[in-house]
């Protein structure tokens, strides 16, 4: 019950916030342009996947700590009041995961609406790429949580944030392919995939890739994956591990939460 | 009222509570004096369950603070930086917190006409001054009469008028019955309010006394001497 209403009053503030109104008119602009460049709705969902797995971790991620950095007196005060501390914390969860997940819906969901893209062929892979958007959130937010939990230092956070993001957006798939460069003698189906587990960007990618028939932008992972499970069993196993993505770190952040000296 | 015991904390390498005993009795005003990162803000958050102590125990009431949050019903605390969601409203900040505690009857808002908040409350917080932020945290402390109010430096940051105002209060409240902790950095002000000053130093009570019997036993004018030379003695 309180949770919810912590929730309420979160989403009130967030409302009012101009960041969660220019991360939905960021969507909304990066999609309206790839449809006016002449994009079909199955091609325009193809071009946002990537802003999609780049832009959604970093501001959640970054977003998420300096929320938390910001509001340290504020939980505090509400950590005086007689709330339990798991409940405080289901309640800011979902107050900065909410907000930041629906600007992301909402500013992709309109232009489909208002290009007549919504309904058709391109159904399936645009509420695929909402879906593993939303997750992607969730999941960095839990990560943000976490961090912010484990520094007090706001300037250490944020660079360890930033760290994060950087790592499992761009490097790790370096680091994939130097693996494959240099290992390319032996057999390496079996440890990429394990990789490819251990990042939730690149489950998402693989996840929307399986889905879009794309091959040819699969790269290494995505290829192995198909070729490993099909695209039924792949989209399931990723799907899988995604929800342990999200799963794991929210309860790591929570036990950090009820253990933390504020 | 409140029973601490071997209470123990530290951060890092740093010792912040060592052994800490102490006894505060109800219906007084009880000052903790200390020089900064003596442990006073720690000893209060502990109290209040913000701060998990690697060892002792902690009392409120009878009731042994171990995690579940149902003893902060009957404490009110005002802490030395507040901060509430920015885009809120004074007033939208008020009803949260009556919202949270599912209290909207029986309130206490002498605060809200004695610092004549009136024209503040369809403000957001992040357009409020310091003081009226000070202003606004000192109404939530008292806005549901709780038995046990905890004000961390409740005067810094107050003009003249509502440093009175809040001083009027704490008196009235005393009067009440109320039991109050508080810390402060203004000997004169303790003197006009407390009845017991606990004095702490690296972490551990060096001495508790009622401000009257600290007065005699100097022979000190004021307490701001008295507390002077009784720091002088321990630390000698």
């Amino acid at each position: 019950m309180n949770t919810l209403k912590i929730t309420k009053y979160q989403l009130k503030d967030a409302a009012r916030s101009k960041w969660v109104v220019l991360y939905a008119l960021f969507f909304l602009a990066a999609t309206d342009a790839l449809f006016r460049f002449g994009g079909t709705g199955e091609r325009v969902v193809l071009s946002l996947m990537n802003v999609v797995l780049l832009v959604i971790p970093l501001t959640s991620i970054v977003l998420g700590a300096m929320f938390l950095y910001g509001s340290r007196e504020y939980i505090e005060l509400l950590l005086s009041q007689p709330i339990e501390r798991r409940t405080l914390f289901h309640g800011l969860f979902a107050g900065l995961a909410l907000p930041l997940a629906s600007a992301f819906a909402v500013g992709v969901a309109i232009p489909f609406l208002y290009h007549g893209a919504f309904s058709g062929a391109a159904t399936t892979p645009l509420l695929l790429l909402l879906g593993t958007g939303v997750l992607l959130t969730v999941i960095f937010v839990a990560l943000a949580f976490i961090i912010a939990l484990a520094t007090d230092d706001r300037i250490k956070g944020l660079g360890i944030a930033l760290a994060v993001w950087l790592f499992l957006a761009t490097a790790y798939d370096g680091i994939v392919l130097a693996i494959i460069h240099l290992f390319g003698e032996y057999p390496l189906q079996k440890p990429v995939i394990v990789l490819s587990l251990l990042n939730p960007v690149d489950l998402g990618r693989i996840l929307l890739l399986l889905q879009l028939e794309a091959s040819a932008l699969m790269g290494f992972t995505g290829a192995v994956f198909r070729r490993f499970f099909g695209s039924g069993l792949g989209a399931v196993i990723t799907t899988a591990a995604l929800f342990a993505w999200l799963a794991i770190p929210f309860a790591l952040g929570r036990r950090a939460f009820a253990r933390k000296n504020f | 009222m409140i029973r601490v015991r071997g209470l123990n904390k530290r951060f890092g390498r740093l010792q912040v509570l060592r052994d800490l005993d102490l006894e505060i009795e109800p219906s007084r005003v009880t000052a903790i004096l200390g020089p900064n990162g003596a442990g006073k803000t720690t000893l209060i958050k502990s109290i209040l369950g913000l701060v998990k102590p690697d060892a002792g125990e902690i009392r409120v009431g009878g009731v042994r603070v171990n995690g579940d949050g149902a003893y902060r019903r009957d404490i009110g605390y005002m802490p030395q930086i507040p901060r509430y969601p920015e885009n809120l409203t004074v007033e939208e900040i008020l009803h949260m917190i009556q919202d949270l505690r599912g209290q909207f009857d029986d309130l206490d808002t002498e605060l809200v006409d004695a610092f004549d908040l009136g024209p503040q409350l369809r403000k957001p917080f992040k357009h409020l001054s310091g003081g009226t932020r000070q202003r606004v945290s000192a109404v939530i402390a008292f806005l549901f009469r709780p038995r046990i109010l905890f004000l961390d430096e409740p005067t810094a940051g107050l003009d003249p008028v509502a440093s009175s105002a809040l001083k009027d209060k704490i008196l009235r409240e005393r009067a009440a019955g109320r039991t109050i902790v508080l810390t402060s950095h203004v000997m004169s002000e303790v003197e006009e309010l407390a009845d017991m000053v606990v004095y702490i130093l690296d972490g551990t009570v060096q001495f508790e006394e009622s401000v009257t019997g600290l007065l005699e036993r100097t022979g000190e004018p004021n307490l701001e001497r008295a507390m002077a030379r009784m720091m002088l003695r321990v630390v000698a």
